[in-house]
């Protein structure tokens, strides 16, 4: 009883300081009234109405589907290869090239983001697909991290049943490698997607004049507390609650199955 | 029946690094042979499989399947097929997918693989299971969907890697039996590895045992353990009592003086521990007195231990006939129990 009590005292103020600024955006995205301050009025969906029927954020939204989509998908992609190739060959110098791709994991949003300023030089215009490589440069090295500790020896030694029953290295790719892979394979999609979906330093550097949804929220900060940034930041959070919950169940399911052979 | 092919392992030796896990090996098995590799981990059983398999390069010699050189084909070219030891079922396809992958590779039409792959699970004992997932099978099973698998591609030969070594004692028994059914029906050359001798005198009609990367002996079961070539084959098939020897024209000389051999030997003889006896008979020799010192009880027999002067000896007998430590009593070596090793 003290323990649970001790646990209780602790826990509680926890979860309420991480929780708290959550819970707040979301109820004052529902309020009745002009400024999100307390005391809470309402509920109304009015902002969500509003912000549905702003292009800017509708725009801004569809944009940051697609730079998460196709960024996501090209790490995932490349780690795939990247891992495939690294664990399944003799490559001379094995450890550094390990260590080069999960670096970028160490380096800060901000750098990565000025770095592709300076490199692109204004010889490539800002644009989302620049937004794109930033993203996959600082994604690249997670999925690599979450497919990579996959290649094990039992998994390479399906591939060698594979092939010991007849098929190609086209074959043996497609049709085990990558499905025998596919959890791994979502989950490292999934996060992907979710860290660029509401990642905002890069975007900012590297948007220009076709900015993401964060870029827009932000904009819309300058002028002021309105619940219509409640709102839009409360679908930012949904989306990423949603992708994360994927991941979650896909592990989850995994673990449920035990353990692959 | 032209399923089966004879193979040739010329003086085939693999060196990783600084050892040579398969040292000059070269055997020749007739086509419909039931093989078992038999050795202790590190004796090169695996690594040799690996080379058949086509896993593997060796360093050098030949690997000739029906005169014809297998040596660097890839495992995708060759007509053998492994049953993996962690049986390596593809976990994302259903047990029907498993079995009919090799063929669905091969571009057969879908309508001939179904019925193929239902012809194959009927031969295992797993009729009906194809919808089924992977994930659900239980071990026994994932053995028999391996088998299958593999069987269903008509392999020339099958490699087994420890096929039997994740199950539990009884399901072994029972697969051993139905693992050599299988090769008889199917009239192909299995070859099988693994550590435990009581499974490979079980299924095998060649027993092949490694160590440090050679053969020490090869042969039919029964010869092997009535007449094991070597000292190492001796100690680690079975039980024995291994005496030092010189020979001569009258037999072994050892230290429980001159006795009649079976076989050349260099410096050592073997007696199994079943014939030693208590009691007289036709065509037994006295050995001596013996004074009992331990006796274990295992069910059907029990073993004895027991010394004639300095030397010990081990016996196997009844239960009933046990006689207890610190008791002394004759004992004689049965006919033919004498057999010389080289060294």
């Amino acid at each position: 009883m003290r323990r649970g009590a001790v646990t209780l005292a602790v826990l509680l103020p926890m979860l309420v300081f991480i929780y708290l600024p959550v819970v707040t955006l979301v109820l004052f995205s529902l309020h009745d009234g002009r400024v999100p301050l307390p005391p809470f009025k309402g509920p109304t969906l009015e902002w969500y109405g509003k912000i549905l029927a702003n292009p800017r954020i509708t725009v801004a939204t569809l944009n940051s589907i697609m730079v998460a989509g196709v960024s996501a998908a090209i790490s995932v992609g490349l780690a795939m290869l990247a891992g495939w190739g690294l664990a399944r060959h003799r490559v001379p110098g094995r450890g550094l090239i390990e260590a080069l791709i999960l670096m970028p994991l160490t380096v800060s949003y901000l750098v990565v983001g000025l770095g592709l300023l300076v490199a692109t030089g204004g010889l490539v215009p800002k644009s989302l697909a620049l937004v794109i490589v930033g993203h996959v440069v600082l994604n690249l090295p997670l999925a690599f991290a979450i497919l990579y500790v996959q290649f094990d020896t039992a998994q390479a030694r399906l591939e060698m049943a594979a092939r010991d029953l007849g098929a190609s290295e086209r074959q043996v790719f497609w049709r085990v490698t990558v499905p025998s892979l596919r959890v791994a394979l979502i989950a490292a999609f999934a996060l992907c997607f979710t860290f660029s979906w509401d990642e905002f330093i890069v975007a900012f550097l590297l948007s220009g004049f076709d900015p993401t949804l964060p870029v827009v929220i932000w904009s819309l900060l300058r002028t002021g507390l309105d619940p219509q940034t409640n709102a839009a930041g409360t679908l930012v959070f949904l989306v990423s609650v949603v992708a994360a919950l994927m991941v979650e169940a896909f592990l989850l399911k995994r673990r449920k199955d035990g353990p692959v052979l | 029946m032209a399923r089966s092919s004879d193979l040739s392992i010329i003086a085939v030796t693999k060196v990783f690094g600084a050892t040579r896990a398969v040292d000059d090996l070269s055997l020749e098995v007739p086509a419909n042979t039931y093989v078992v590799l038999l050795g202790a981990s590190g004796s090169g059983k695996t690594t040799l499989l690996s080379m058949l398999g086509g896993f593997t390069a060796p360093t050098s010699g030949q690997l000739l399947l029906d005169g014809r050189d297998i040596t660097l084909m890839p495992p995708a070219m060759r007509p053998t097929a492994t049953v993996f030891q962690d049986y390596a079922l593809f976990p994302h396809m259903t047990v029907a997918g498993n079995v009919g992958f090799g063929l669905s590779v091969r571009g057969m039409p879908k309508a001939d693989i179904a019925a193929r792959v239902e012809a194959a699970l009927d031969m295992v004992g797993l009729s009906g299971f194809g919808p089924r997932r992977i994930t659900a099978a239980s071990g026994g099973q994932r053995q028999r969907i391996a088998l299958a698998r593999a069987l269903v591609t008509e392999p020339a030969m099958l490699l087994l890697d420890e096929p039997l070594g994740a199950l539990d004692l009884n399901l072994r028994r029972a697969m051993q039996d139905e693992l050599r059914g299988l090769q008889r029906r199917e009239g192909r050359t299995f070859i099988h590895v693994t550590h435990d001798q009581e499974e490979a005198m079980a299924v095998a009609d060649m027993i092949v045992i490694m160590n440090k990367g050679r053969i020490e002996d090869a042969g039919p079961p029964e010869r092997i353990y009535a007449h094991p070539r070597t000292r190492y084959a001796a100690t680690f098939m079975g039980e024995s009592n291994i005496l030092s020897a010189t020979f001569g024209a009258g037999g072994a000389e050892t230290a429980l003086g001159v006795l009649p051999v079976q076989g050349k030997g260099g410096s050592a003889v073997v007696i199994r521990p079943e014939n030693l006896r208590l009691k007289a008979a036709d065509g037994t020799i006295l050995l001596g007195d013996w004074t009992v010192t331990a006796c274990v009880f295992q069910g059907a027999f029990a073993r004895v231990a027991g010394q004639i002067g300095p030397v010990t000896l081990h016996l196997r007998c009844a239960p009933r006939d046990a006689p207890s430590p610190g008791q002394t009593c004759p004992l004689y070596l049965g006919p033919g129990g004498v057999t010389g090793l080289a060294d």
